[in-house]
Parts: structure tokens; sequence; C-alpha cells
């Protein structure tokens, strides 16, 4: 079983590589010539006076955390969907009561206006 | 563990990044051709025959191009976010078999088509895509440039939505192959390809995986008109490049899978061709879609872009796993 996973470890070892040269080596290769102006952030030609790292709007969190929440469920799905032609009717009933329940929070979520942008 | 494993892995790995980065250089040129195609115009036509050399000379431009850095920027983040990017591109492709259903022969050692071939299958895309959206929110974040954190806070939401979406339209194909194992999905497909029975899967994975790799109409997070280049605004030369790959690659990885459990991995209809023949031809034809989408339908806008994602894709993904269920359980006998 865990055999399995090895070639991946090596794959990724394989791949880390590949990144730290491409990430390091052209930049090395060409050199820099860093002037204030090239390090400032680009704001379309104008000098930036805040820095970016400011509050940003709350709809941001909301969908992150409903992404959380629906994702878990989502997971609880994947094993029942593979084991499915085993547990039959019993299994259709328990994953009608699951998704029922979901379908109930994504309606509430639904009309407290939580998928509702700029308003 | 033993050497023959870890030269064939290495070996494959080196296959799959060349592969990538060459099917990365050629969908750029491809993109632009059928594009400028559809609008009448010929597209880069000057560098080598019919413009086969362009991705090179743009590689080789950004190559040794320099990276000029933001002042202000989160140092250790700032390089991990693009090598978090391509990292996430490249590592998905492990699961995917190019072909098979067999090995492939070569000096006495049975090698599969596959770097890994285990029984989680295909949560490990779903984990890695996962990984993804960090690459691209830390390189918004550490760059400290507005346009970037802007771009990266919509996309990060946007990847979060449809990544339901796309985990969800998924599940009618596990109901059916009764496995995560690639290989078993592609083997449960000898007779019939799953976009038969399961169009409407199908059809609303394409609509995710265009909106989980950021392509139009869903590329707000790189709208020009208003964010610059979004997230990767701050970098340049290879750096940049990195970015560029990953969005590439992930556009490969989506048609790959698509191919894999919905038509048919390395089957063919007539059987003329090799399996590895099947799997390109599918893919080729996935990622024409993408670039005839970028070509015909105009930019969303971003609250619709995220209540399609929540109010119609969400449910209409349970829904058809809800049917699937039953009708594979009334079926049974």
């Amino acid at each position: 079983m865990l055999s399995d996973y090895f070639p991946l470890l090596i794959f990724l070892a394989a791949i880390f590589v590949f990144g730290l040269i491409a990430l390091f080596f052209p930049p090395w290769l060409a050199g820099a010539r860093t002037t204030t102006a090239k390090a400032l952030p680009y704001e379309s030609g104008i000098v930036p006076r805040t820095t970016a790292r400011r509050r940003f709007a709350v709809s941001f969190y909301l969908t992150a955390m409903l992404f959380i929440i629906f994702d878990v469920e989502a997971i609880f799905i994947y094993p029942w969907a593979v084991i499915l032609k085993g547990l039959r009717w019993f299994g259709i009933a328990e994953m009608a009561v699951f998704v029922g329940i979901l379908l109930i929070a994504l309606i509430y979520v639904w009309k407290k206006g939580a998928l509702e942008w700029g308003s | 563990m033993n050497l023959e494993v870890v030269v064939v892995t290495l070996i494959k790995a080196a296959i799959i990044i060349l592969g990538l980065l060459t099917g990365f250089a050629y969908m750029t040129l491809f993109e632009r051709k059928v594009q400028a195609r559809m609008q009448q115009r010929p597209g880069p036509n000057r560098v080598g025959p019919f413009g086969l050399l362009q991705p090179l000379a743009d590689g080789l431009k950004l190559f040794f191009k320099s990276s000029a850095e933001p002042a202000g920027r989160d140092h250790l983040l700032y390089l991990a976010a693009p090598m978090l990017s391509v990292m996430a591109a490249l590592a998905t492709f492990a699961i995917i078999p190019v072909s098979g259903p067999g090995y492939i022969t070569i000096l006495g050692h049975n090698i599969g088509w596959y770097v890994m071939n285990a029984n989680i299958g295909i949560l490990w895309y779903f984990a890695v895509t996962s990984i993804g959206v960090y690459g691209i929110f830390l390189a918004g974040w550490s760059s400290n440039s507005k346009y970037s954190l802007l771009g990266a806070l919509r996309s990060s939401a946007q990847m979060i939505s449809y990544e339901m979406a796309l985990g969800l339209s998924l599940v009618p194909v596990f109901i059916l192959a009764g496995s995560f194992r690639l290989v078993d999905i592609v083997n449960a497909q000898n007779k019939w390809w799953f976009v038969i029975p399961l169009l409407p899967a199908f059809i609303l994975y394409m609509i995710a995986g265009i909106a989980e790799t950021n392509r139009a109409p869903f590329d707000l997070p790189e709208a020009e008109t208003e964010l610059v280049a979004g997230y990767h605004t701050e970098y340049s030369g290879m750096r940049f490049a990195l970015f560029f790959m990953a969005e590439y690659i992930n556009m490969i990885t989506v048609s790959s899978i698509a191919t894999v459990v919905f038509l048919g991995g390395w089957w063919g209809p007539f059987g003329v061709l090799p399996g590895p023949w099947w799997f390109l031809i599918k893919v080729v034809v996935l990622l024409y879609v993408y670039v005839w989408l970028r070509a015909s339908l105009p930019r969303m806008r971003y609250d619709r872009l995220m209540q399609l994602g929540w109010k119609s894709l969400l449910p209409l993904s349970l829904l058809m796993m809800m049917a699937t269920g039953v009708v594979v359980v009334a079926a049974q006998r």
C-alpha cells in the first residue's frame, strides 16, 4: 500500500528541484539593476501613498467560511459514492438526509444574503 | 525502497516535466493562432514556418529578462508563491494514466503509464488544486501592490467557490466506476464513455474547470482593463513565466482529467491508433474548446460569477449526484 506513494515522493522531489532551478537560475543569469522607481509597486504610473495590506471586503471571509463548511461535507460524499453499489437503497436514504441538511444550510445562507455581492 | 523505482520515476518525471513544458509552450501558440483565425487575422507567422518557433523565442526572451522585485515585499512568500503554483500544477499529473490498460515493457521492466496508481487517485487532484490557491493568494499578498492583492482576493474566492462544483460533479463517475483509481475509472469505460450517460456532469465539470483555472469567460482575476495583470502584476521575467506556466498546465490538467474520467482516456472508438494518441487527441480537442470560449464570450461580472458558482452549479451538481445514485441503485438487481 505505502509503496504506491513512494514514486509520488520522488516525483515531488523532482518537480521541487525543477521549481528551484526555474526560480533562481534565470534571474541570477540575467542579473538585476534595481532602482527606486523600479521597486515601486505598479499603480498605473501614480506613486503609491499607502501600503496595500489593508482591510478588505467581508464577503471574501464569508465565502472562505462557506467553502470550508461545504468542502468538508463534500469529502464525506466521496467514500459514499465509491461503495454505493453495495449500500443500495440504504445508502440513497442516508445520503438524501445528508444532502437535504446540506441544501437547507445552502438555502439559509442564500436567504441571509451571504451569497450576494456588492450590496 | 529499490533503485529501479527511483530511476524509473525520475525518468517519468523528466518526461512529464518536459512534455508539459512543451505542451505549455505550444498551447500559447495554438491559442494565439486559433484566436487569430477566429478574428480573421494571420496570428504569429514570422518566427519559423507558420510561427512554429514563436514559443521558443518568447521563452528565451523571458529566460534572459531580469526579475524586478517590488520594495516592501515579503521576501520569503514572494519567492514561495510561484514555486507553489507551478509545483501544484505539475504535481497533479502524477495520477494521470496516459495510456493502458497494460504495461509498457522496456528492457524487461514492466512500466506503468502513470507515476502513481494509489487508491486515493483523484482525491490527490482535489488536494493539490486546493494548494494551488495558496500560490495565487500568497503572490498577491506578498508583493504589496493593490492590483495584486485585489486580483488574488478575487482569484481565491472564485477558485474555492468553483472547487465545490468541480469536486461534486465528479461524484457520479465514482458511483458508476466504484473507485477513485483513475486506471479503474478508464477501464470501466471500456464499452461506454461516461460522457454519454453523464453528459450534464461533464458540462458542469468543464464549466467549473474553466472557472477553476481562471480562464475566459471567468478570467476576472486577470481582468486587464481593471486589474492590470491581477495577482502576478509585480512578477517579471522567469518568475512571471512560472505563473503563466502554472495556468496553462492547469488547463492541460483539467482537460486530461476530463479525458480520463468522462471521455474514456486511452480507449478509442475504432482501435486504430495506440492509446497515447487517443489521449492526446481528446486533450487537444478540449483545449480547443477553451480557446474557442475565450474568443467567443465576453468576461462575466464578478457578482454573477460567484452567484453562478454557489446558486447554480453547486445545487445542480448535488442534484446530478443524487439522480445518478438513484438510477444506479434502481438498475441493480
